[in-house]
């Protein structure tokens, strides 16, 4: 990977987010924008966000070995993954919607674009959402994803992955990224896991394993914080005054 | 004290519509028969570096109301509230980069406190090939407020038309229509967004 054209354009912190162009994730080479981009200030329409108006979720929608609704439950080894969102003060972020979504323990998604010759589960649709209670805490009953291969080069496989969708409070902290596992040997090979900039930044994307999550009997336990960028969760902030340009 | 490091963006990847596109959580019409304002309807493409639709990406808007208020305990503003109006969408392009919403004109929201931006639509474009979303902002080209904007005033005045919505007088119906591409890459790119402070 380290002899990959990578772009100059990053929006954020440069130690943490991948640049736009990332050749080596080959997707980015028509689509990453090649100008620089333009400050915008934090206006009333930066600070405020969707995060309090999303739909309401039930019990069931965090619960991936279940809600495909056939009443049988998804194959796989069952995992409880959990964590907080915290916003960059490490102050908890609360009732915010996450949705998640993932392939199956084979590998295989059910979007009809996935037609790699993995098995389908009738019982998985790999599709889940929850609000973040008072604590920030979030927490989902899955499977294990397997591996995928995508072609993006020579033998291609993406690591083991959930993908997570935020919003947080704000339009600035929107977030979606993907939930890696700790040990996967294919890390190393991924152009998407490995256009975050640092080692630091990388491993703020790999969930560990929790033995204290582990239920016995049950399902093993895997733990994620996640912490969003934007302005922290303050609410009732009056505009801020924006000084002569 | 110390603050965290965000975590890291990655792409949405090609296989997200059953996950964000379900039913109760797309949102192309935002409006109810009940909602205040102007209905319009917005379409564009999103296109790539050569010039083709992209047919698997999302955007997501996020707007004030027809009074200029957000819907958001940060907005504390005496404004009215509109109860048929929550200001969110989420659109999948179709499969050739095609876009499509329906919402009202939203109301000009305060800069500072002596100046007011413009009538504008924020938007996010996420996809395949985006390791980060992308900011941008819709503004209407039969706004006067528009050629006034201090945001819109911060970029060269050769890629302004990029964020300006055209309203197309040919169209029929009820809803006023206009038009917008989001070209992420070449010779029309649109202005794409740092939000300060990140």
């Amino acid at each position: 990977m380290s002899t990959t054209t990578i772009g100059e354009i990053i929006r954020g912190d440069a130690e943490v987010f991948p640049p736009y162009l990332y050749e080596a994730y080959k997707s980015t080479i028509r689509r990453a924008p090649t100008r620089a981009l333009v400050e915008v200030p934090l206006t009333l329409s930066e600070l405020t966000g969707p995060g309090p108006t999303i739909s309401a979720v039930t019990p069931d929608d965090a619960d991936l070995t279940r809600n495909a609704g056939t009443g049988g439950e998804a194959m796989g080894q069952r995992i409880i993954v959990t964590g907080r969102v915290l916003d960059a003060s490490g102050a908890p972020v609360s009732k915010t919607l996450v949705e998640v979504w993932q392939a199956n323990a084979a590998g295989r998604y059910i979007h009809r674009r996935d037609q790699w010759p993995a098995p389908l589960d009738p019982n998985f649709l790999g599709i889940g959402r929850c609000h973040t209670n008072e604590k920030g805490e979030y927490r989902f009953l899955t499977v294990m994803p397997g591996a995928y291969p995508w072609r993006n080069h020579e033998n291609a496989w993406r690591p083991a992955h959930i993908h997570f969708s935020l919003f947080g409070n704000s339009w600035a902290s929107r977030l979606v990224t993907q939930m890696y596992f700790a040990g996967d040997p294919l890390l190393p090979l991924d152009p998407i896991f490995n256009s975050a900039p640092t080692e630091r930044a990388r491993a703020g994307m790999i969930a560990a394993y929790a033995h204290d999550v582990t239920e016995p009997e049950w399902a093993l336990g895997w733990r994620w914080d996640i912490v969003l960028d934007g302005p922290d969760a303050t609410t009732f902030e009056p505009p801020r005054v924006e000084s002569q340009p | 004290m110390t603050r965290l490091p965000p975590t890291a963006s990655q792409t949405v990847g090609p296989f997200f519509h059953d996950a964000l596109m379900r039913p109760d959580a797309r949102c192309d019409v935002l409006v109810s028969d009940t909602t205040e304002g102007k209905r319009i309807r917005v379409e564009g493409r999103v296109l790539d570096g050569d010039g083709a639709g992209v047919p698997d990406a999302v955007i997501e808007i996020w707007q004030a109301n027809h009074h200029g208020r957000y819907n958001h305990p940060s907005d504390t503003r005496d404004l009215p509230l509109d109860p048929a109006f929550t200001g969110y969408g989420r659109i999948a392009t179709q499969s050739d980069g095609k876009f499509c919403f329906t919402t009202i004109k939203p109301g000009p929201v305060p800069f500072d406190r002596r100046r007011s931006q413009a009538p504008h639509i924020s938007v996010a474009v996420l996809g395949r090939g985006l390791l980060n979303h992308l900011y941008t902002r819709i503004y209407f080209d039969d706004e006067q407020l528009t050629t006034v904007d201090p945001v819109l005033q911060r970029v060269t005045p050769d890629r302004r038309p990029t964020l300006i919505a055209r309203r197309d007088n040919n169209a029929s119906g009820r809803d006023k229509v206009y038009r917008i591409d989001i070209v992420l890459q070449g010779a029309n790119e649109t202005v794409f967004f740092e939000i300060a402070g990140q």
